[in-house]
């Protein structure tokens, strides 16, 4: 198992091997939350910062938790209640927070690429919680856990994520990853919706759903911002449904055992049929939660491991 | 006072020409110039050039100076210093200062401040529109009295076509040349980056090519409408050149430029969100920056600029999307371009044509010639001279050069304004 990296600011700098070895390590902690003692000590004594210059309940209540679990301290800075508004920059607010010795900094930024400048000026291990329309990578890490589990394997899949790929962070990282991991990606949303360049990326493109989930082993859908829904993209939400809303039908065409996955939060009969998200046969999206939870513990505990290794080489001084 | 620049290889736009030979300069003009030795009886004293490159100085068309209102940034004597230094002999300022340049006060300031600190020659050119804000047409015929060598709201477009019309048909009553940036603001709003492949995945907003081609389609056929003088200041897209080659073909009185960053760098220099290499418009395609290079080769485009636009380090050290777009250039013009000398693109008398001869004409000056009779604007260079670029070392205030670091050819020896040596790098 080797994990050879100092932060993680996205899926594209990971080898094969560092995301087995977060998978791998995730499984386990997987295994542990679901027992009676979910405490464990890998973090004990360092101290986390989640920064979220973001609206986010879910992301940061699961970096919350994974941290707690691993004994770390954790706070929450929420940003946009903080000096951000007094007009203080993002190196300003990043050489801020690195004053209090840090270990691991949890950020979430409506800019891409704001994690990557931020991860350039502090000595902490540096973690995005998704950056603009760039990254996100441990949803996109959880979701590869989640695959795995169901599916026993993370390779010579057939997997469509669709919908807003356009505005999606996770579609990104979730088609690095995937592609990376040696899987048949397919990308399924209308063409307002589909990235300029997409068809450059290694995967096929459609905008039809029925061809798109054609043999599929794994759906994926995204979340349909409400900002996006009346005339500037779609024509309307309803319309929105009947051609890209996953129900019971369009769903028939992917394969009979195939999984339905969903970042949440969900728009239920938007972007998809409340039955089929309730479908414990077809869903896994609360499986996807707690992943979640043991995908972060895991890329954290790695991160802190490599951090501890960093400064006992070199007798890391801060400043 | 007079001087004779011997055993230099002499760089002639005018005759497409590079050959050794001798340059007298007296009183400021160029007296003589010849091929191979200068005849002895001259009793100048002489320069020995040893071989290396005499040629116009460049004119450097849209230099941000920061004065009035961004003296942080950029001022008129540290713009002057950066520009001699880096061989460019005359500066035309930009008016998207704070204020626009859209009175005949505060131009003869900046033309008065430039006159003071500069050591090379400044012009200013002024806003087309009050504030720059498309709305009413400046006073073109007080801003030419106080010497505006050009109008332009730089990259403000003028939206509303009447205005824009009715500008350019008032112009040409005056003989006034309109200098736009081509663009549909529809579409590039907002966007930090060139849409395509890398601009999806790095997650950035992003612009089609396709909205300067629309920007130039509609600036050219009021041009066609009205008769004006008309100069696209940056045409970055191989989608735009055809128009071009259209209004040219049809007897339009058109020109266009380029910035020297978009000849000699992509979309993917940007790399890991480095916000040194935004610019305005956004680096482009490879194939676009291909097809912009043949295109001044050709003649299609005619001039060459550094589009210098000085930001401090606060406004480039913010997220991608956050930071402000441009570059400085005035001293890194000469050593990029000649990457396309040492790439086999261009020649040093198409360079020279682009970045001194063109300019000048455009703009109704006698500069940017190497003959008998013009204004001794020259610079002597080595375009061989390597160096690593250090942006700490340019004399400009703002140091946000995308070319910090790396490995460059070109280092200009002199450079000589109206007879005299302005820049010596023997003594600098």
């Amino acid at each position: 198992m080797a994990f050879s990296q100092r932060h993680l600011l996205g899926i594209e700098p990971l080898s094969q091997s560092d995301i087995t070895a977060i998978l791998d390590l995730a499984d386990q902690y997987a295994e542990k939350g679901r027992g009676t003692v979910k405490h464990g000590d890998a973090l004990a004594g360092l101290t986390q910062i989640n920064m979220f210059f973001e609206n986010s309940t879910r992301t940061q209540a699961s970096f919350e938790l994974a941290g707690k679990r691993l004994g770390a301290d954790v706070m929450n800075m929420a940003m946009q209640t903080s000096s951000v508004k007094k007009g203080e920059t993002l190196i300003d607010t990043a050489l801020t927070l690195n004053a209090m010795h840090p270990d691991l900094l949890v950020v979430r930024h409506p800019h891409s690429g704001a994690v990557n400048l931020l991860a350039e000026k502090v000595n902490c291990a540096v973690l995005n919680a998704g950056d603009g329309k760039h990254e996100h990578p441990t949803q996109a890490l959880l979701d590869a856990l989640t695959i795995r589990r169901a599916k026993g394997r993370l390779h010579r899949l057939n997997i469509a994520i669709c919908g807003d790929i356009s505005h999606s962070r996770v579609a990104r990282s979730n088609l690095i990853l995937l592609g990376k991991m040696e899987n048949r990606v397919k990308l399924v949303g209308p063409s307002t919706l589909m990235p300029s360049g997409a068809a450059e990326w290694g995967v096929e493109v459609y905008d039809d759903m029925v061809e798109g989930l054609k043999d599929a082993d794994v759906v994926m859908m995204l979340r349909l911002q409400r900002e996006r829904m009346d005339g500037g993209f779609i024509p309307s939400e309803r319309e929105y449904y009947h051609r890209y809303g996953l129900d019971a039908e369009k769903l028939s065409h992917a394969k009979d055992d195939a999984i339905v996955m969903h970042p949440g939060p969900m728009n239920r009969g938007v972007e998809i049929d409340g039955t089929i998200a309730d479908d414990i046969n077809r869903s896994v999206i609360q499986e996807q939660v707690e992943m979640g939870v043991a995908v972060r513990m895991a890329a954290m505990d790695l991160l802190a491991r490599n951090l501890m290794v960093r400064r006992a080489d070199k007798g890391e001084v801060y400043v | 006072m007079k001087m004779l620049l011997e055993n230099a290889m002499l760089i002639d736009p005018e005759n497409s020409e590079v050959q050794p030979g001798a340059v007298l300069v007296e009183n400021g003009r160029i007296r003589e110039v010849w091929q191979g030795a200068a005849p002895n009886g001259t009793d100048a004293p002489r320069i020995d050039c040893r071989g290396k490159y005499l040629a116009p100085g460049i004119v450097d068309i849209g230099v941000k100076t920061g004065e009035p209102g961004e003296r942080h940034k950029e001022s008129i004597r540290t713009a002057g210093a950066a520009a001699a230094a880096g061989g460019v002999t005359t500066m035309i300022t930009r008016p998207d200062t704070l204020p626009a340049l859209d009175t005949p006060e505060t131009l003869a300031f900046v033309k008065r401040r430039g006159a003071e600190v500069s050591p090379v020659r400044m012009l200013p050119m002024a806003a087309l529109t009050k504030g720059r804000e498309g709305r009413e047409m400046t006073e073109i015929g007080f801003l030419m009295d106080a010497g505006a060598v050009a109008f332009t709201d730089c990259d403000a477009v003028v939206t509303d076509t009447k205005v824009l019309g009715r500008a350019m048909t008032y112009a040409r009553s005056l003989g006034a040349l309109i200098i736009a940036h081509p663009q549909e603001p529809g579409l590039s709003n907002g966007a930090a980056v060139t849409s395509g492949k890398f601009a999806s995945l790095r997650g950035l907003p992003a612009v089609s090519p396709m909205a300067e081609r629309i920007g130039l389609d509609r600036d050219l056929a009021l041009v066609e409408m009205t008769g004006a003088s008309y100069h696209a200041d940056c045409l970055s897209t191989a989608g735009a050149l055809p128009a071009l080659i259209r209004a040219k073909a049809a007897g339009l009185d058109v020109t266009a430029g380029v910035s020297i960053h978009h000849l000699t760098l992509n979309e993917f220099d940007v790399g890991d969100y480095r916000t040194f290499f935004k610019v305005k418009p956004p680096l482009r395609a490879e194939t676009d920056r291909m097809a912009i290079v043949a295109a001044v080769a050709d003649g299609t485009i005619d001039v060459i600029s550094s589009f210098h636009t000085p930001q401090d380090e606060e406004s480039k050290r913010l997220p991608y999307e956050a930071a402000a777009s441009g570059a400085v250039a005035l001293e890194t013009l000469l050593p990029a371009a000649m990457r396309l000398y040492h790439s086999g693109d261009l020649t040093l008398p198409q360079l020279f044509r682009a970045m001194a001869l063109n300019p000048a004409k455009r703009l109704g000056l006698d500069s940017g010639r190497l003959t008998a009779g013009a204004p001794a604007d020259l610079i002597l260079f080595d375009p061989d001279a390597p160096f690593v670029l250090d942006r700490f070392t340019l004399r400009s205030k703002s140091k946000n050069t995308p070319f910090d670091g790396m490995r460059m050819e070109g280092k200009v020896l002199k450079t000589i304004v109206g007879g005299e040596i302005v820049y010596d790098r023997d003594t600098a």
